[in-house]
């Protein structure tokens, strides 16, 4: 048991950085810091795919300019594996597109509602119901 | 035998955990928006350790950069502070973390040893990139090979998400301005 957290205790504190996103996402009303949430969630879960892709002793995953133009690569070189940051690269500009529409959002619902507690929206919408008689 | 890197490693995993805590526990909502900034610098600054370079760029340019700009933006135009958290909600919050994170840690002895090059995930198509990017492309910079050419399509389709994503901004929040102008002022 101790062993097996010993070699994945990288990965153990980044699930503890996820589930402190999540509870940020979740124990909060206000509009705003629940995107501050999702995006401390998704941080960690970039985290989560980089470390697994880390290879000790290896290099960054960049070939040496003058062994490909000699056509003289070490087949032997030691990288990390680079497909998890491509695969991550992609995820934070998709992530920042995502995050700039909740919080547009958002601001419209300030401006319909007024607040951005959901408590107070969903207070606002009863009211509106009982209002209409619906 | 623990190495220098892996020191610095754990002084990032505790600044990252401290931030996470502070965010939670913080009211007022320019300090939560900068400390989510920090979170990304940091974060930005473990990928350059992880070897992933190109995230670090990224992360630091987009995530602690544009993410910070758009939720300073995003809080001048609605409030300052957040309300107090109410005790219902902070349980039913708890109880969900701690069914997800129970979850995931009974998942954790399935996952590859940190930091071994054998692994399926290490010793599959990741490494078959790593090996005929020399070959066929002569780029250096295998992330960029991979995703400008090989996975070129993909990234086409993430340009589309975010132009969906610009025009979607843009309508939600008025192009012309119009009837918006006078509630504004």
């Amino acid at each position: 048991m101790i062993e097996m957290l010993g070699e994945r205790f990288t990965y153990a504190v980044i699930i503890i950085l996820m589930m402190v996103g999540l509870y940020a996402l979740i124990a909060t009303g206000n509009l705003v810091k629940r995107m501050v949430g999702l995006t401390i969630f998704q941080t960690s879960v970039f985290l989560l795919y980089i470390s697994m892709g880390k290879v000790f002793g290896g290099a960054p995953p960049i070939l040496p300019y003058y062994e490909i133009k000699n056509d003289s690569l070490d087949p032997t070189a030691l990288y990390s594996n680079p497909l998890p940051h491509v695969l991550i690269l992609t995820a934070i500009v998709v992530g920042v597109a995502t995050l700039a529409m909740g919080l547009a959002l958002v601001v419209r619902i300030r401006e319909a509602y007024g607040t951005i507690e959901d408590d107070d929206i969903a207070e606002a919408d009863y009211s509106l119901e009982l209002e209409k008689g619906v | 035998m623990v190495d220098f890197t892996q020191v610095f490693d754990y002084v990032l995993m505790a600044m990252l955990l401290a931030i996470g805590v502070a965010v939670i526990r913080l009211k007022n909502l320019f300090a939560i928006v900068m400390l989510t900034g920090v979170y990304s610098l940091l974060s930005a600054a473990w990928f350059v350790s992880l070897d992933a370079l190109d995230v670090g760029f990224t992360e630091a340019a987009v995530g602690a950069g544009v993410s910070t700009v758009l939720l300073l933006a995003a809080m001048l135009l609605t409030a300052r502070d957040c309300d107090h958290v109410g005790a219902a909600r902070h349980w039913a919050a708890l109880a969900v973390t701690v069914a997800a994170g129970a979850a995931l840690f009974y998942a954790l002895p399935d996952m590859p040893i940190y930091g071994s090059g054998d692994t399926p995930a290490n010793s599959g198509v990741g490494m078959d990139y790593m090996m005929r990017t020399g070959e066929e492309l002569f780029i250096p910079n295998v992330v960029t090979a991979v995703l400008g050419s090989y996975r070129g399509f993909d990234t086409m389709g993430e340009v589309f998400v975010v132009f969906a994503a610009g025009v979607g901004v843009a309508l939600l929040m008025g192009l012309g301005g119009g009837k918006r102008d006078e509630e504004d002022v």
